[in-house]
């Protein structure tokens, strides 16, 4: 119906805005995990990460995790990273907390090449990994500068 | 009354009864992001136009003085005789009364500032062009907005108009209405001019885009914000 | 220096706990992108935020090309007594930057 839509389509340069390297693999993002938990076995639960699954543009995603913590002196989270499989680089943001954050939470704003998926593992005091992933798909916009 | 609203709904364009803007077609975590000024990255720019303009621009101006301002841009310029765009007015007042080199169009401090200016005035509403001197750079930006362009022989109208809220690959086409100049764009990761993104149209259906501050882009603002009028503004509006 | 935005609560009262939000002006260039001439732009970012308050680093973080630019960071913490919360942003090219903020904690 829209006839200049594939034109405009082909005439936006948009594949030249894709990185030009292939991009992290899963391999890629599992070594980058294993050298935050140091090869612990990490269960799912516990982390809420939270991003939209269609997300318009992937200059600036808006993403949060929490974890499920008293945060007191015996029991609390240390860390949380947020890993993805197809950027560039598979670390994101590596963050350290303790008991005196009061809630285990961090959000910020991401870059994503790609849709792709996200994994946010939280390394709690007593020596545990929990996580959880996240798809998301990332659409291509049409009328960008080029 | 009855009869007097009839008439003043006449008056308006067609569409006017369903305009919106690029805010309403947005993804809601990217509208969160404007409504937030703490996640807003626009009012980066904001909070450096004002420390700009408390250094460099209250001998003349006051803050209260600035709103409602950018909502009655583009102006006719009495000194140059032809219509002037706020970030034209911020840099024409730049030379001329602090004699110094004015800022470039689309550098940072310009940017700022304008954002700055620009943001006294959210929430209000944009108004009409009424100075009968600005008619013919109306009806020059009219015909611009209708006129077909580029090796893709496309005219604004035929995106911003006739397939309005329709998709073009992931994205909505949008209704054109400026209401968030400067904004900040997620795709150029920072604030940019309304010229900016006439640019970015001008060179997507492939035709020579005008050089920034040209009479041409002036007249297209004036146009667009006849368009809108009335439609409130959002600057730093967050925008795709 | 650049531009920043930070919310920290003007007081709290002893226990709660309060959000910190921080917004910083920063290309936060990847070293993965081509300029006009087709060059790849060499990386500049902020790789690390911290927190201090109350004497303790009380959050702090490393960051990756994959934080947007003008990186927003927002985590919370337990206001435990009447001070100087301290933020710092470093990263490539010598870039440094120290922000202080004032909390009355009752």
């Amino acid at each position: 119906m829209i006839v200049p839509t594939r034109r405009l389509l082909l005439a936006a340069p948009a594949l030249l805005l894709m990185p030009r390297q292939a991009g992290a693999t899963q391999a890629a993002m599992e070594e980058a995990v294993r050298g935050f938990t140091g090869g612990a076995a990490i269960t799912r639960g516990r982390v809420a990460l939270d991003i939209s699954p269609l997300v318009e543009n992937g200059n600036t995603v808006p993403l949060s995790v929490i974890v499920d913590s008293p945060m007191t002196e015996a029991d609390h989270v240390r860390a949380i990273a947020i890993f993805n499989e197809r950027n560039p680089q598979p670390h994101v943001i590596t963050a350290q907390l303790g008991p005196r954050a009061g809630r285990a939470i961090l959000s910020t704003h991401i870059r994503l090449a790609t849709s792709q998926t996200l994994l946010a593992v939280a390394a709690l005091s007593d020596g545990s990994f929990w996580s959880d992933s996240a798809q998301v798909v990332v659409t291509l916009a049409a009328c960008i500068e080029g | 009354m009855k009869r007097l609203l009839a008439l003043l709904l006449l008056a308006l364009p067609a569409s006017a009864q369903d305009r919106r803007s690029g805010f309403e077609d947005m993804a809601r975590e990217t509208q969160a992001m404007q409504r937030d000024d703490m996640q807003n990255p626009g009012m980066l720019w904001v909070a450096e136009g004002e420390d700009r303009f408390n250094r460099d621009c209250t001998a003349c101006h006051s803050e209260a003085s600035m709103r409602g301002v950018a909502a009655r841009y583009p102006a006719w310029d009495e000194a140059t005789g032809a219509p002037i765009d706020l970030a034209g007015r911020i840099s024409a007042c730049v030379e001329r009364h602090q004699r110094v080199a004015p800022p470039a169009r689309e550098s940072q401090p310009l940017l700022a500032l304008t954002a700055y200016v620009a943001h006294q005035s959210r929430g209000l509403p944009i108004s009409r062009p009424s100075d009968p001197r600005l008619a013919p750079a109306l009806e020059q930006g009219r015909a611009l907005y209708g006129e077909r362009r580029g090796q893709l022989d496309l005219s604004c109208v035929q995106c911003h108009d006739d397939n309005a809220g329709r998709r073009l690959a992931g994205s909505t086409i949008p209704q054109a209405h400026p209401t968030g100049y400067p904004l900040y764009r997620l795709e150029w990761q920072g604030v940019g001019s309304l010229q900016r993104r006439l640019r970015g149209c001008m060179t997507g259906v492939r035709s020579e885009p005008f050089a920034y501050g040209a009479a041409e882009y002036v007249a297209l603002e004036l146009f667009l914000n006849d368009r809108a009028a009335g439609m409130l503004l959002e600057t730093p509006a967050v925008r795709p | 220096m650049a531009r920043v935005l930070i919310n920290v609560p003007r007081s709290a009262r002893r226990g709660d706990v309060i959000t910190i939000r921080t917004l910083i002006q920063h290309t936060m260039e990847t070293g993965y992108r081509p300029n006009a001439q087709g060059d790849v732009m060499p990386r500049d970012i902020i790789r690390r935020f911290t927190c201090t308050y109350d004497g303790a680093v009380v959050f702090s973080a490393e960051l990756s090309p994959a934080i947007a630019a003008n990186p927003f960071l927002s985590f919370t913490t337990v206001a435990t007594s009447s001070g100087t919360v301290t933020m710092t942003w470093e990263g490539d090219n010598g870039f440094a930057q120290t922000e202080t903020r004032a909390i009355e904690v009752t």
